[in-house]
């Protein structure tokens, strides 16, 4: 293995920023990173071993010991647990043979719990390695685990047909797209790229940012920045060198839109980083990609390649002085890297952990220099813009909130998939198109969202200053315990922090404790009081959008659903405080009692 | 350029872009904090400098000033909102003063009584942390860790400027590690920097001990709130 790490590291030129991408190849080779390895890069790059491990130990899919031929990652999501998670979870442990977060005893199976991969429109879902399985029945389970011991790769399996992993099919295949609700902005079939690019390299870099600016886009990852004002910033730095970022990571529990436009119109993403690239001066462009996309990393890359076959990317695009290409970058499983910064981090190789702002990226961004990061759809949405112009654009949408965007829902309804709204539509608008009934609550922005009551909220209405959705929808009937997933929510944050600062680290554990005493039903007023008191804190004081975010589902459903809080809290009939619990409070002394005896025999 | 804030209501003249914890302490306003140390690039981590910067929290450390800031310090939101995050590292380690070689140089000790902290308000944990004492001069007692990074930032080996202190995990399952080889490549003066720049007593050098009488302790000497002011730290 070590003439290989040589050889991984030759090929990145021993270069330490691409530490992710070293520690995926060493991963993809040895199925986990050993220490042998690790002290071979550190040796090789002049870290410290411990270095190298702060950057691998960071990231979900990255083992540091034997986790099996071949590794299975369950998405444990809301959503998926009210679709038969459970079962598919009992199949695999009854059929690998070994409980979650173990190897099988032939080290042929590891299997792993993991949060959200974007299938939510057809869970329960599963990663084996770079392939994923949707819609999993027990049967399902039994059928693929079974091949895989007969010898099938979970490749050929999910891959029956044998289609490259170039070609869309590989993907449509494997999973289905969904869309159930298009529109004039996304998905088109008739976009001629080139002309677009000759047109763009005919104006001024001003003239693009301009466009951008006046049709009023903002920024869909779920921050709402004006798009155009980014990269007028950037633009307005001076300097050699900057850079495109496509955030394509997409962590957010319900959102899958950005998988669907990177399979149907990957180029739309491409032809949008190029007009940001040539507007503000770049040559370089990345695509931070999640690792639970694997499987259409190979397709984008043929389609890169398509573009620069045709003169649309690389040196002197269509003959101009215009260089720009683009790289794909994989993530290795941190909600957190949804952040740009904790992005740039990881591009970077580093743990991704959110920095201080400011600088701000357009200032100061990847390797330290000026960078533009957008979401997927984002980009895509400008590559319209460019072609249409700005009132077109402005035909959409509301005065304020300009545009249409992409919709991921799931859940409880009868239509879940991909939904182009325009912005201005009400919530009970959005309800009846996807066949929701019965709704009881309606997760908007995913667990960082905002969690809301048809009942009061049906006549909201989607637009940055209202119902500023991120694109995740997540819809729940009144069967469901909404208990149960502001809990399960609070796990997900837990497991996500990057534990840079306090608040977000310490206090997401106590939140969860909180939920907990009132889920088992030993909570008092008081701990309802503490929630709030405590929530705010976090939300205040945390360092990044994580911890800014992370109380909402409890505050919100605190404030929308109280009576499904009154009702669970304990009856306090004598001055013993409920959540106390009088045997694990001395079980401590028991058990050391015990062994101390165990020990004297 | 020169500018104008407001601190509690008293106009500030300052120059733009200076962190607001500075200019604050530079015009008597004590504000506690954790991982910030005068002089070096601040690491924005433990977030016990935040205050109210026109009307939202933000850490004093990490703003830069401008003109027009309106800053409340000596809020009770705010100090309360300080005082939490001071309890919160308590209960999220296990901190115990009394048997503490760190006691009576300790940030964190100090800070606590400059908030007024009695107990904490959020349950303690006692998470049991392996503590690794492996290295010649250095001990790691990482009960106390508050994961502050200023070790991982500005301790390094001394030829090659690699890393001696990192972070393992992520999350609440985060760890602080030492790396051995290079920490034994430590001088006795830089495993005292080390201890010295630990906020409490998680790197402690070995030979130190409890150095100083009661009484006659750094912060007995003269508190963190007289050196802050001072612009000492």
């Amino acid at each position: 293995m070590i003439a290989e790490v040589q050889k991984i590291l030759e090929s990145y030129q021993f270069n330490k920023t691409r530490m992710m991408d070293i520690l995926w190849d060493v991963h993809n080779k040895n199925g986990y990173i050993s220490d042998d390895v690790v002290d071979e890069i550190a040796r090789s790059l002049n870290m410290s071993p411990l270095d190298i491990k702060e950057t691998a130990s960071f990231y979900h899919f990255f083992h540091d010991k034997p986790a099996g031929q071949y590794q299975i990652y369950l998405a444990d999501t809301v959503i998926g647990k009210m679709n038969g998670y459970y079962d598919a979870r009992e199949a695999l442990i009854e059929e690998v043979g070994c409980v979650f977060n173990n190897v099988s005893e032939d080290e042929k199976f590891g299997l792993f719990d993991t949060n959200c991969i974007g299938l939510s429109d057809q869970e329960p879902a599963m990663m084996i390695d770079k392939v994923v399985f949707t819609q999993l029945t027990p049967e399902d389970i039994k059928e693929i685990i079974s091949e895989i011991r007969e010898g099938k790769t979970p490749e050929e399996i999910a891959n029956p047909n044998g289609h490259s992993r170039k070609d869309v099919a590989y993907i449509d295949g494997m999973v289905s797209t969904n869309i159930q609700r298009t529109g004039p902005v996304f998905f088109r079939k008739d976009r001629n790229y080139r002309a677009l690019i000759m047109k763009m390299l005919g104006t001024y870099p001003g003239e693009v940012i301009e466009i951008v600016q006046n049709s009023n886009i903002r920024g869909r990852g779920g921050a709402g920045f004006p798009t155009g004002l980014k990269w007028k910033l950037c633009s307005e730095v001076e300097t050699d060198e900057k850079y495109v970022i496509c955030n394509a990571d997409e962590g957010e529990p319900g959102t899958f839109k950005d998988r669907v436009i990177l399979t149907r119109s990957p180029k739309d993403v491409f032809m949008g980083m190029i007009a940001c690239a040539y507007s503000i001066g770049s040559k370089v462009g990345i695509i931070y990609l999640r690792a639970e996309y694997w499987y259409i990393k190979e397709y984008l890359e043929a389609q890169l390649e398509e573009m620069r076959h045709d003169g649309l990317l690389g040196e002197k695009i269509l003959g101009q002085e215009f260089d720009f290409d683009i790289r794909i970058q994989m993530g290795a499983g941190a909600y957190v890297c949804g952040d740009e910064t904790a992005l740039i981090e990881s591009c970077e190789g580093k743990r991704g952990a959110p920095r201080l702002k400011p600088p701000y990226p357009v200032q100061e961004g990847y390797l330290g220099k000026p960078t533009i990061i957008n979401n997927v759809e984002t980009f895509a949405a400008v590559s319209r813009i460019v072609t249409k112009g700005a009132d077109w654009y402005k035909s959409f949408g509301t005065e304020k909130s300009t545009g249409t965007r992409l919709l991921s829902v799931s859940g409880d309804c009868d239509y879940p998939g991909i939904y182009r709204i325009e912005w201005g539509i009400t919530l009970n608008e959005v309800l009846r198109m996807i066949g929701a009934k019965d709704t009881q609550a309606v997760q908007v922005s995913g667990p960082s969202g905002e969690c809301v009551n048809p009942w009061q909220d049906g006549e909201r209405i989607f637009c940055y200053s209202d119902l500023s959705c991120n694109g995740s929808l997540m819809i729940f009937n009144n069967s469901r315990d909404m208990l149960d997933v502001v809990k399960d929510y609070m796990e997900f944050f837990v497991d996500e922090s990057c534990g840079t600062c306090s608040p977000c680290r310490s206090g997401n554990v106590d939140l969860l404790h909180k939920i907990n005493l009132v889920v088992d039903g030993k909570a008092t007023q008081k701990d309802l009081d503490e929630i709030v008191s405590w929530g705010n804190i976090i939300k205040s004081t945390s360092r990044c959008g994580l911890g800014m975010s992370s109380p909402n589902s409890l505050l919100n459903t605190l404030i929308k659903f109280p009576k499904i809080y009154k009702r669970k809290l304990a009856k306090v009939t004598d001055m013993v405080n409920p959540s106390f619990d009088m045997h694990a409070a001395t079980s401590v002394h028991e058990n050391l009692y015990k062994k101390l005896q165990e020990e004297a025999k | 350029m020169s500018i104008k804030i407001t601190i509690d209501g008293k106009e500030i003249e300052t120059q733009a872009g200076e962190a607001l914890i500075n200019v604050a302490a530079d015009n008597g306003i004590f504000i506690p904090r954790l991982c910030y140390m005068r002089g070096k690039p601040c690491l924005g981590t433990c977030r016990v400098c935040s205050v109210k910067v026109n009307g939202w929290m933000a850490a004093s450390c990490a703003t830069p000033v401008y003109d027009g800031m309106n800053v409340e310090v000596d809020d009770p939101e705010v100090k309360d909102m300080q005082k939490a995050l001071v309890e919160n590292l308590f209960s999220e380690g296990t901190h115990n003063c009394p048997s503490c070689e760190k006691s009576g140089r300790c940030d964190l000790q100090a800070i606590a009584y400059e908030t007024d902290m009695m107990v904490s308000r959020f349950p303690y944990r006692f998470t049991e942390r392996k503590r690794d004492n492996a290295a010649e001069l250095i001990w790691l007692e990482r009960d106390r860790c508050i994961f502050c990074q200023l070790c991982v930032h500005y301790i390094r080996d001394e030829k090659t400027g690699q890393k001696i202190f990192s972070i393992s995990g992520r999350g609440p399952s985060s760890q602080i590690e030492i790396d051995k080889t290079l920490a034994d490549k430590m001088t006795k003066e830089q495993a005292r920097e080390a201890s010295d720049i630990c906020p409490v007593g998680c790197i402690i050098d070995k030979e130190r001990g409890f150095d100083h009488a009661i009484g006659v302790r750094k912060y007995e000497i003269s508190s963190i709130r007289e050196r802050i002011l001072k612009g000492e730290q």
